[in-house]
């Protein structure tokens, strides 16, 4: 019982962590119809941009405070990603308006080749560490229920309650604010949003600064756990069937599904992984990921799709 | 003056129908077919046939399959690299397992192995489209590396997945040579473009234009979503396979399941998108684009380098790739969404006028 529900919690942490990743993909996608593969492209740069302005700010201003510096690149990652979704905005989607969803599909795969080419140029391609302080050391707790209680891993419980901060707080942004509400009318409707005058350009602009902050977050969190290096643009593929369970337009969509994979990955891996072979998280996911779909076509909280002639 | 059907008159249905009708375009491209196969192994040297042609005319023949299912039947994939391993592997593993088998007959079962797990991942297609179709057959792709990583029986228990072939030959005829190669390729590419230029203008190629338009109103006027979906599937994966068993034999000749990664599959579509979407010329065109440039900007990216005074260093060079590679992806994508082979039909509207347009 008490290694089942480790399993379980470990997997809820990881699930956590995919979220992360699939509200990029959900934000761009409702705002701007645009399925965005350079998400992953998008943590990776982030991530290796923290990762550099973490040590070249305080040999630039000669700093010795690890927190400041920390901030400090933090925020010029920031301002390096809103850079990012200005150009993308700029360049490439102003020019792609009501092409195909496959068309925008190819774009974002192009723009995911250049950040990595940039990414690569200005910041070198070894491995870096983001160490932002996050601790290491597992704990045990519940130590008085169970025998032997629960073994925690500490890091992930940060890194899952930063990610359910960012979801909260994305949550309010979308519900609260005006430019929130104006996001939200472009989702449902690009023409009519145009039409009562909210400015379609700048809407998509914010979009991608906003999954640009995701990207940071996320790249932060994956990079302090596992080191950035060019495998973590392939955290993409891992939040790929989050989004797709919980539906392409749904931002709750993106956490439960998040969860759900995050659980099933990890329990399937304990359990059905020594029966067939070790290694199956990936593909598991994409299964359980189908078999949601086969029974309802939209992901679980989708908008229902009504099919007219 | 010189492209123009004037006089070419059609005095019978098999005139109007056939597959070329006009003269030009017809004899044209009978002089680049007789070229390839004749002209080509005489004039090019070693380098280029296998680095260049080869490639290019496996990858043609993928693409083919890939634009069959998105561009004709209007089902996103990106999985095709998935069932060029499948074709790859159940190419190997009937022509090593079972002794004697023609080397001809393993490719094609190879490709009837990959149509048959195409048709079964091609179910979600009945529930989903769009996107999420797109992700639903990232599945395959995923299955398949884990199968092919994991499961020994597949590879004939060799570790980590790599198998080779050695010693193919076609009732004697030793496919040895780059030369050989080649036409081994071309001549499988000549008959299976022939046979997808026909398909798609017979009725199962309509069927599936019907369901790529709308399929709610394709299904109104009596196309079985059904078989046009997952022939759709079938064929398409059938072509892939082929030309993944291509890929591994001719090709590689010795490989590992990372040779049909998930980057083979966006490559692939990066084919068909480029080259242009339900057109089997565009296809040859988008497989062109692809395969050469990185080779171009292998070559010239050094030498451009050094014309500036900047000496870039390998991992410059193909970090410059990528961007270049990139950009000009975008670039296409935003001139002219429609692929090459529009460039190409806009290119001859313009020639049947000139010198005269108005």
């Amino acid at each position: 019982m008490g290694f089942f529900l480790e399993t379980l919690i470990g997997g809820l942490m990881a699930g956590m962590l995919y979220s992360l990743v699939a509200l990029g993909f959900v934000l761009i996608f409702k705002a701007s119809g645009v399925f965005n593969f350079a998400q992953g492209a998008m943590v990776l740069f982030a991530a290796l941009a923290m990762a550099r302005f973490s040590t070249w700010i305080p040999q630039w201003l000669g700093l010795e405070s690890a927190a400041l510096a920390n901030v400090l690149a933090f925020l010029a990652a920031g301002a390096v990603m809103f850079l990012v979704a200005w150009l993308v905005e700029r360049l490439v989607l102003r020019h792609l308006v009501n092409q195909e969803g496959a068309t925008l599909l190819m774009a974002t795969l192009g723009i995911a080749y250049i950040l990595e080419g940039i990414g690569g140029t200005l910041f070198g391609s070894d491995i870096y560490k983001i160490d932002v302080g996050m601790p290491k050391e597992p704990v045990m707790i519940l130590e008085h229920v169970f025998d032997g209680g629960l073994l925690i891993n500490k890091e992930d419980f940060v890194a899952a309650s930063i990610a359910a901060l960012l979801v909260a707080l994305l949550a309010l942004f979308f519900q609260k604010t005006t430019t929130g509400r104006a996001l939200r009318a472009v989702a449902d409707d690009h023409q009519a949003a145009q039409s009562i005058g909210i400015p379609l350009h700048r809407i998509w602009f914010i979009v991608w600064c906003v999954a640009g902050v995701v990207a940071l977050v996320a790249g932060v969190i994956w990079g302090s756990k596992l080191g950035v290096q060019f495998s973590l643009s392939t955290v993409a593929l891992r939040g790929l069937p989050v989004v797709i369970l919980g539906g392409l337009t749904s931002i709750p969509g993106a956490i439960i599904g998040g969860l759900i994979i995050g659980v099933g990955e990890k329990l399937s891996e304990v359990y059905l992984g020594p029966l067939i072979g070790g290694g199956i998280e990936i593909w598991f996911a994409y299964q359980l990921a189908l078999v949601f779909l086969l029974l309802r076509p939209q992901g679980l909280f989708g908008e229902k799709i009504i099919d007219r002639v | 003056m010189l492209y123009r059907e004037n006089g070419q008159f059609k005095t019978s249905y098999a005139d109007d129908q056939q597959l070329f009708p006009i003269a030009q375009d017809r004899w044209s491209i009978l002089a680049l077919t007789v070229f390839a196969f004749i002209g080509i192994p005489l004039l090019v040297d070693e380098y280029l046939l296998r680095a260049i042609l080869i490639p290019f005319l496996i990858l043609s023949l993928a693409a083919l399959g890939v634009n069959i299912l998105v561009g004709y039947c209007g089902q996103i994939t990106l999985g095709a690299g998935a069932f060029m391993a499948v074709g790859a592997y159940a190419a190997y593993n009937f022509h090593s397992r079972l002794p004697g088998m023609p080397l001809v007959l393993s490719m094609l079962l190879g490709g009837v192995t990959a149509a048959l797990v195409g048709i079964f991942f091609g179910i979600p297609s009945l529930r989903v489209r769009g996107l999420y179709l797109a992700v639903a057959t990232l599945a395959a792709q995923f299955f398949t590396d884990w199968v092919f990583l994991r499961v020994p029986w597949f590879t004939d228990h060799a570790a980590s997945g790599s198998v080779s072939v050695s010693n193919l030959q076609i009732l004697g005829w030793q496919i040895a040579e780059p030369v050989d190669k080649y036409l081994f390729c071309l001549f499988w590419l000549t008959v299976f473009a022939l046979l997808a230029k026909n398909m798609t203008r017979s009725a199962i190629g309509r069927q599936w234009m019907a369901i790529r338009d709308m399929d709610v109103a394709a299904e109104v006027i009596g196309i079985r979503p059904l078989f046009a979906k997952l022939s759709a599937f079938a064929v398409s994966s059938f072509y892939v396979g082929t030309a993944g068993a291509l890929w591994g034999f001719i090709h590689l000749s010795s490989w590992e399941p990372a040779a049909f990664s998930v980057d083979r599959s966006f490559q692939l579509l990066f084919m068909v998108i480029i080259g242009g979407l339900g057109s089997i010329m565009g296809s040859f065109f988008g497989a062109a684009f692809i395969v050469i440039l990185p080779i171009v900007l292998n070559q010239f990216l050094p030498a451009l380098g050094r014309l500036v005074g900047l000496n870039i260093s390998t991992a410059g060079v193909s970090h410059a790739e990528l961007i270049i590679f990139g950009s000009l992806i975008i670039f296409f994508l935003i001139k002219e969404p429609h692929g090459i082979a529009r460039l190409w039909s806009t290119g001859k509207e313009k020639l049947r006028l000139w010198p005269f347009p108005h």
